[in-house]
């Protein structure tokens, strides 16, 4: 006998009760004590089949393995790059895992590859259980990000930003004109004409305060249109 | 800011096409300007002034002492002003930095040469006893324009402020207050920003951020320039510093209103 207590996308608090029985799962944001499932965040409740998620309205990103993540390189070491993707632990990023090719480190000086302040496309490859994280660059779609401007969302709400199948930020995209591209933590960076990335700071804006509303890809839509026709 | 350069790049491209980050043309001010009066329960007078993101706060306190040997029948004012460290990720907490001088300096330039406050009425016994105003000026949040809104906020704090009772064997009962303090004037200060070659008012923090140079125009209600102060490295060319008289003329008169 399971029965689920709260209705999906409602919004629960830490401690709260989601379902009794063990017919469902906990996955993030939950756990279980008993027969009982609990919430462990402030944050919007998910099921899908037996599985239950609450996913965060706030909080700070924490990388696990897989993710592909925007950093900023923030130092410069002998062999390594200091790099920020928003989280609370200190990221090395290594010469081996950032070029292909070979590398003298007794003559080469690494920032001809990476300089302090640019924006680089990552992969977080391992998280290991004392919050060591690796990253490389040898992955599809790693690549410094040349030029733009550095956009900050909470990461839970990214999923809201790209959409169903990427339809939301296709469309913003096509609007603006401008080149996006968006970290799992939350980081995104734009390129693009001024007109448009200032239309995609205000999409941003809107998503971040909005994400937990119905029918915001159509709101946003018009905000795009609307500003195009003054 | 991660990367500076190609944020003024944009802004640059944005004021080309008289359009702002935010929406605004290039001499608008942030809406709306709020300010509240008698915020602080301690001080004689307080408001706290909000521009958009930024929030200042200020107080007035009076005490009695003793007047300068070559003005003894005039009152005297100090001005301070402080960052506090919650306020921006750049401000660290501890005595006034370089920044947080230069702001007090101008709001004390504004309010001193103007003459806002009739210091001879602040007098109670030539040579001996006088007022002294102590306004303290607190950045709550810092989002750019920080000396407009501590200039309107000292203004509007002292417009606020009335004198605590002195009792009839001298002591000071501030619990209770008698009359308002006597101001004069009301000197707004409007602060004109360089960024290329465009002239902008009220930047907020990455604009500010990436500006060249400023230009703070002080004047009072008869149009009388009370003070000026330039800040940042770039030059600024004297048909410049006309237009941001002009600016700061017509900008005055519009903050004006919200006292």
């Amino acid at each position: 006998m399971s029965e689920l207590l709260i209705e999906e996308k409602n919004i629960v608090i830490p401690g709260e009760e989601i379902a009794k029985g063990m017919d469902f799962l906990p996955s993030t944001g939950t756990f279980r004590e008993g027969e009982s499932i609990f919430s462990k965040n402030l944050g919007l409740l998910e099921v899908r089949k037996h599985v239950i998620k609450v996913i965060p309205l706030k909080g700070q990103y924490m990388p696990k393995g897989g993710d592909d993540v925007v950093g900023i390189v923030r130092d410069i070491g002998f062999s390594t790059w200091s790099i920020d993707i928003g989280c609370p632990y200190h990221i090395n990023l290594t010469v081996s895992d950032a070029v292909k090719e070979y590398v003298d480190l007794s003559k080469a000086d690494i920032s001809k590859y990476f300089d302090i302040g640019d924006i680089i496309s990552v992969k977080v490859t391992n998280v290991t259980k004392s919050k060591m994280i690796s990253l490389t660059m040898k992955s599809y779609g790693a690549r410094k990000l040349e030029g733009g401007r550095l956009l900050k969302i909470s990461y839970s709400k990214v999923p809201r930003l790209i959409g169903k199948k990427g339809s939301m930020i296709g469309m913003i995209k096509e609007k603006t004109n401008c080149r996006i591209h968006v970290g799992q933590n939350g980081y995104i960076w734009i390129n693009g004409p001024a007109e448009g990335q200032r239309l995609v700071e205000k999409a941003v804006d809107m998503i971040e305060a909005q994400a937990h509303t119905n029918g915001l890809t159509d709101r946003i839509k018009e905000m795009l249109e609307g500003v195009k026709n003054d | 800011m991660v990367n500076k350069e190609n944020f003024k790049k944009y802004v640059l491209e944005l004021y080309e096409k008289n359009n702002r980050p935010d929406g605004r043309g290039l001499l608008d001010y942030r809406e709306p300007i709020i300010i509240e009066t008698g915020v602080s329960k301690n001080a004689e007078g307080s408001a706290l002034v909000t521009i958009g993101k930024t929030k200042v706060i200020c107080g007035v306190k009076l005490e009695v002492g003793e007047p300068y040997p070559d003005s003894p029948d005039e009152g005297t004012m100090i001005v301070t002003g402080e960052f506090t460290a919650m306020s921006s990720p750049e401000f660290e907490p501890g005595r006034p930095g370089e920044k947080a001088v230069e702001l007090a300096r101008i709001v004390d330039r504004g309010i001193r040469e103007s003459g806002a406050i009739d210091v001879k009425k602040l007098c109670i016994k030539e040579g001996e006893k006088v007022w002294t105003v102590f306004i303290d000026v607190f950045v709550q949040n810092h989002d750019g324009n920080l000396i407009d809104a501590s200039a309107l906020s000292a203004i509007a704090a002292l417009l606020d402020a009335r004198f605590p009772k002195i009792e009839e064997d001298g002591r000071i009962n501030y619990n209770e207050h008698t009359e308002k303090l006597p101001i004069n004037k009301k000197p707004i200060s409007c602060t004109v920003i360089k960024t290329g070659d465009y002239l902008i008012t009220d930047p907020n923090f990455d604009e500010e951020d990436v500006s060249d140079a400023r230009v703070t125009v002080i004047t009072d209600e008869d149009g009388i320039i009370n003070g000026m102060q330039k800040g940042g490295t770039a030059g600024v060319t004297k048909d410049e510093i006309y237009k941001c008289i002009e600016i700061g003329l017509e900008k005055a008169k519009e903050l004006r209103k919200h006292l």
